[in-house]
């Protein structure tokens, strides 16, 4: 939802907060997670998660989360599904090239990168079209108990 | 004069610390100030309308871009006319757009435009399908400008794919991208450039520029974060045709900002078309003042005829002469000075 999406990026900074919060302990019940196993948590984890970040985001479910780095704006609402925006059709007035009916996410991103205590800008790698539908919650907690990739990750 | 070791047709030999066998790279690298300009692919199947279009600037720039689908219009493929020119010794920068194709086909294109001549690479995301004559093609976007900078600089510098496959002879190029000082968000752009620059630019080529103040507080920022130290910045300008164009541009070319007084300059003028030319060429004057600005991206769609005369108002070329096809072969000493 647009109005939702928006609201995200003005509360940049209590939304990584959130996050700060509740990645350690998803990690840290690794080993709840794997006894019940990551492959069938995968549709569960998937359906909570599509459906709270697609309110908050419009998430389209990339399964390779950056809003860390995006300020809160989920990048890939910009048609040009930029992974490191914005590019240099962005009108005077911040809406985007494509939709001028829209704000630049880009330009929602920098906003919202402003209002984080330690937000990130690196350069983000093309986008895995392997990992699109795919949980990314449950890849990164799976990533940082060092589990190897792949070996009970379920898709 | 000539810029030393450039006379001869395209690919020359590499220069250590140099990337390319490429003018474009040799020149920026001997500190002289570059032009460059853009070629419009004709809407054709004939080489000859390439060469005619290539002709015009000839003697007057130091690499033409050829566009790819500028505009998401349809016209020649950017590297059919760059492998057409190269092979005549002409400097030409391929611009690959991430628009039409994935990472499979891009990357293919790359090892193409190297064999065929191709010194400058020119890494672009692309304008969105809806502005050109097909709105109704399935727009690409596998990878981004800055994805396919790191893209090709792998190729060159580790050999490799982005899968991790070896190659076995790397593209040697000279790598480039677009900036755009003047498009929301401002204090943000020089950020992006230093993106690009970590992605892998070592030029890039501005939008067109008409707001010399906007230019000159983006470079301000850029020359303190260093960045003029890490990338040549060429800025991009061109000659306005008449009051309407400036307009049209303003509303229907993505990022393009042109002020009202511009606007406003060409209306009150007796000959729009010259005040148009003066206009620009008194940019190109104002631009190369500016630190940390190592040339000038003149584009001048279906004007290409003034391009020649506007180089040569600007005084931008302080007597040097880039390379000529009838130079081709000729020793550096045999070049009249002018």
């Amino acid at each position: 939802m647009y109005a939702a999406r928006q609201w995200s990026v003005r509360h940049a900074r209590g939304l990584e907060a959130l996050y700060g919060v509740l990645e350690p302990v998803m990690v840290a019940l690794h080993p709840l997670w794997r006894s019940l196993g990551y492959r069938r948590l995968e549709r569960p984890v998937r359906a909570v998660e599509r459906t709270v970040k697609g309110f908050l985001f419009d998430c389209r479910m990339c399964g390779q989360c950056v809003l860390n780095s995006t300020g809160m704006s989920c990048p890939m609402n910009c048609p040009k599904r930029i992974r490191n925006g914005p590019c240099g059709g962005v009108r005077d007035d911040g809406s985007c090239e494509v939709d001028r009916h829209m704000r630049c996410v880009w330009v929602a991103a920098a906003e919202g990168r402003a209002r984080m205590r330690s937000p990130e800008d690196p350069v983000q790698r093309p986008l895995d079209t392997s990992l699109l539908g795919a949980s990314s919650w449950l890849r990164v907690v799976c990533e940082k108990s060092a589990l190897p990739r792949g070996a009970d990750a379920g898709r | 004069m000539t810029v030393e070791g450039t006379s001869g047709g395209e690919p020359l030999e590499i220069l250590p610390g140099h990337s390319s066998g490429g003018r474009l790279e040799r020149v920026l690298r001997a500190g002289h100030f570059a032009v460059t300009t853009e070629l419009s692919p004709p809407d054709s199947a004939d080489p000859e309308d390439v060469y005619l279009r290539a002709r015009i600037f000839d003697g007057y720039v130091d690499a033409m871009n050829a566009t790819d689908g500028s505009g998401a219009n349809c016209h020649m493929s950017s590297i059919g006319v760059c492998a057409l020119l190269a092979r005549r010794g002409y400097s030409m920068v391929a611009q690959m757009s991430c628009r039409d194709r994935n990472r499979i086909a891009m990357q293919g294109d790359v090892l193409g435009a190297s064999a065929m001549g191709v010194a400058n690479i020119l890494c672009l995301t692309g304008d969105g399908v809806q502005t050109g004559d097909h709105p109704d093609a399935m727009p690409v976007f596998d990878l981004d400008c800055m994805s396919l900078l790191g893209a090709v600089r792998r190729m060159r510098d580790e050999g490799r794919f982005l899968s991790g496959r070896t190659l076995t002879t790397p593209p040697r190029v000279f790598l480039g991208a677009a900036a755009n000082p003047f498009a929301p968000p401002l204090e943000y752009r020089p950020l992006r450039l230093r993106k690009k620059i970590e992605a892998g630019a070592q030029f890039v080529q501005t939008q067109y520029c008409f707001d010399i103040a906007m230019l000159e507080r983006y470079m301000e920022r850029v020359r303190d974060m260093g960045l003029h130290e890490r990338v040549f910045v060429l800025v991009g300008v061109g000659p306005l045709a008449s009051p309407r164009a400036a307009r049209w541009m303003r509303e229907n070319v993505p990022g393009v900002h042109i002020p009202d007084e511009v606007v406003r300059r060409l209306e009150g003028a007796q000959k729009p078309k010259l005040e148009g030319m003066k206009l620009c060429t008194e940019l190109i004057q104002q631009v190369r003042e500016i630190g940390g600005v190592h040339g000038v991206h003149v584009m001048a769609y279906r004007q290409e005829e003034t391009v020649a005369e506007i180089i040569d108002a600007s005084g931008v070329l302080q007597g040097r002469v880039p390379w000529h096809p009838q130079d081709a072969g000729e020793p550096d000493v045999l070049r009249a000075v002018s």
